[in-house]
């Protein structure tokens, strides 16, 4: 299916993409010159710190597996329409109930972590359909109130862990979790853990469902065209609610994966925000699940480069913030590089006209 | 409830609506033009920076105010730049620059001052707060009317202004035409992409009083993070209010309330969590009640 996918891939936005990061890098690294006294140390980190050790690398790919399942949840909740970011909310309650769950709930291996990411799942759910709801019976502003209650989610994530979950004797961290909870490593001597094996399951899952079903059609028709929609009596409000509640799911998942995968302790003691990233990441694979994974690796791998770059060097890694940024900023622009866009369809029907012309002769 | 008696916390509740109020000013601007801002957030935090570094470094409050105006200035040019010229979606422009001013911000505080999360280092100025002669005399109402920053009193006049700007100016009904119906206003003459930049600009100039409130008022330092969603808050209040200023004014009163209830609360016995979610979801409420009765208004005026 990747190949299919390759093939319906157009080279224009391709290239777009490509000078788009280009920008991006050419700016980082003049920020870099003025800010550093070693930049050129500096850039070089940056850019291909990752790829120094095996250990580094390892590193990319565990970062990359939060930010593939955020992108998808932004991915489905995006495609019906609705401006949501209550991904965020669903991706930190997951954690909070992973840890919970985790903690105070005695089961044996397996079974532990399966409830552990269902109950997570279905949380995330429900928290991603609040806005949807809400806009769906007052015409509220989802993007405003998915901002509002995932603040409202945080506070009170952060009042479980502290009333039932704070080991008092360490700083700001949770009571060990189980053994049983933990999801184990997938490659020895690596902090990749099985969630690798779920992520690559739910982006299958994701997939199909959003290409390959009746449910994935009618969430893309109500985001590209509410009215012919209603038209053709497809249940809009239903339909935007069940992609709100896919997308919670995969947060919920996402949140819960990456706290039994990676962590021992709950430690997160400020509100995550993948959901910038998420739409970045999306925005790159041009709104398609198959190429998630690819502009997810890429900005996991910007992400350590940063990271290795502001423990070697006085660079800060909010480095990583400009160049999504511009990234953002020229890739969502439809006007940028457009002469070229131009160029190749005067071309096309150019072509088109002469054969055209050709059978008539 | 006898905190409600009390004149300081009527005064801390016109302290903490400032920044909003200016918020929601820019917000206000922003939608009567047909734009939901949402960079209004990035712009308060990097106007906040700019306004303290410049004003450390200048010795001066005044050029720390130009420099920071022209901040949110150039920030917004960007935004109306991408998304009206190169026609990107505002929302994604706007969310770009968030992103932006979170990292950036904490970069540049980092290279000047060596510390990642605050600006102690720096001397920077600070707005003076006012008196008000006869005002002050008046026993329970001078005490929490007068002695605030001169920018709270600068949010205040700026109400009546953005009012008369809107309602009583040609400008305010170009930006009032291409909010409504820009084909519309085109088919009058209306330069649209003109109208909503000017709009948008000042929508911009006022994130960057509220961002400056914050570091040189509110508090007298940079510390990274400092907007923590008032930006998004001011989303909120502008559609309670219709994007009328007037409104506005009364919307962000809810969430200065709010708050410093939030703050008053926090030697009682209910859990801290719980007094920090009060703001958001007062506002979450009030919100989607304002938003149940407009939509209920809407279905009316149809079935007509």
């Amino acid at each position: 299916m990747l190949r299919s996918a390759w093939k319906k891939l157009d080279y224009y936005s391709l290239i777009r993409v490509t000078v788009a990061v280009l920008c991006s890098f050419a700016l980082a690294s003049c920020i870099i010159f003025i800010f550093s006294d070693t930049p050129v140390a500096a850039i070089s980190k940056l850019f291909f710190g990752p790829l120094t050790s095996q250990r580094n690398f390892f590193i990319v790919i565990q970062t990359m597996i939060p930010l593939i399942f955020t992108a998808l949840a932004i991915n489905v909740i995006f495609k019906s329409g609705l401006f949501s970011m209550a991904a965020d909310g669903a991706f930190y309650t997951g954690a909070v109930i992973a840890a919970f769950i985790g903690i105070k709930i005695q089961l044996p291996n397996i079974i532990h972590q399966f409830v552990i990411i269902l109950v997570a799942a279905l949380v995330g759910g429900i928290i991603t359909s609040i806005p949807a709801i809400i806009r769906e019976k007052t015409g509220a502003n989802e993007f405003v109130t998915s901002m509002m209650l995932n603040s409202v989610f945080f506070f009170m994530g952060i009042y479980v862990v502290n009333t039932y979950l704070l080991d008092k004797a360490a700083g700001y961290a949770s009571v060990r979790f189980n053994e049983t909870a933990s999801l184990g490593n997938l490659v020895k001597g690596t902090q990749i853990h099985y969630g690798f094996l779920i992520m690559i399951a739910v982006l299958i899952v994701v997939y199909i469902l959003i290409e390959k079903t009746k449910t994935g059609y009618e969430i893309k028709l109500v985001g590209s065209n509410k009215n012919f929609a209603i038209y053709s009596g497809i249940n809009v409000g239903r339909t935007i609610i069940v992609s709100q509640l896919i997308g919670g799911i995969v947060a919920g998942i996402g949140g819960s994966v990456e706290m039994i995968g990676m962590y021992k302790r709950f430690t997160w003691n400020t509100p995550v925000t993948y959901v910038w990233d998420g739409i970045l990441i999306n925005l790159l694979s041009s709104s398609k699940p198959i190429f998630i994974p690819l502009a997810a690796l890429f900005i996991s791998y910007i992400r350590v480069g940063a990271d290795i770059m502001s423990r070697a060097t006085h660079v800060d890694n909010g480095i990583v913030a400009i160049i999504q940024a511009v990234i953002i900023f020229l890739v969502s622009a439809e006007r940028f590089m457009y002469r070229l866009k131009k160029k190749k369809e005067e071309k096309q029907a150019l072509l088109t006209q002469q054969s055209i012309e050709g059978v008539a002769n | 409830m006898d905190i409600l008696f009390k004149s300081e916390f009527w005064f801390a509740v016109i302290r903490s609506t400032t920044p909003v109020l200016f918020a929601t000013l820019a917000a206000n601007l922003a939608s009567k033009s047909g734009i939901i801002n949402i960079a209004i957030e990035g712009t308060m935090l990097i106007a906040a920076l700019v306004g303290v570094v410049t004003s450390a470094f200048t010795n001066s409050l005044l050029l720390g105010l130009f420099f920071g105006l022209l901040s949110g200035v150039l920030v917004t040019l960007a935004l109306s730049y991408f998304s009206l010229k190169l026609k990107s979606n505002i929302l994604i422009t706007g969310i770009a620059i968030n992103l932006a001013a979170s990292g950036g911000t904490v970069l540049a505080l980092y290279t000047i001052t060596g510390d990642k999360s605050v600006s102690t280092v720096l001397k920077s100025a600070v707005f003076p707060t006012v008196n008000i002669p006869i005002l002050r005399s008046i026993p329970f109402v001078g005490n929490i009317l007068s002695g605030h920053n001169l920018l709270t009193y600068v949010a205040l006049i700026s109400v009546g202004v953005i009012y008369l700007l809107l309602y009583k100016t040609p400008l305010g009904t170009r930006i009032r035409a291409v909010g409504e119906s820009e084909a519309a206003a085109e088919s009058v003459g209306i330069n649209i992409n003109k109208t909503k930049t000017i709009a948008i600009v000042l929508s911009g100039m006022f994130s960057a009083l509220g961002g400056m409130f914050l570091s040189m008022g509110y508090l007298s330092m940079f510390t990274a993070g400092m907007t923590s969603g008032r930006g998004f808050v001011a989303l909120a209040t502008d559609a309670m209010s219709g994007s009328n200023p007037i409104g506005g004014l009364f919307s962000s009163l809810i969430y200065g309330f709010s708050d410093s209830l939030a703050n008053y609360l926090q030697n009682t016995s209910i859990p801290l969590q719980f007094i920090q979610t009060f703001p958001y979801i007062f506002i979450v409420v009030a919100f989607t009640v304002f938003s149940y009765i407009k939509k209920l208004k809407n279905k009316a005026e149809d079935s007509i």
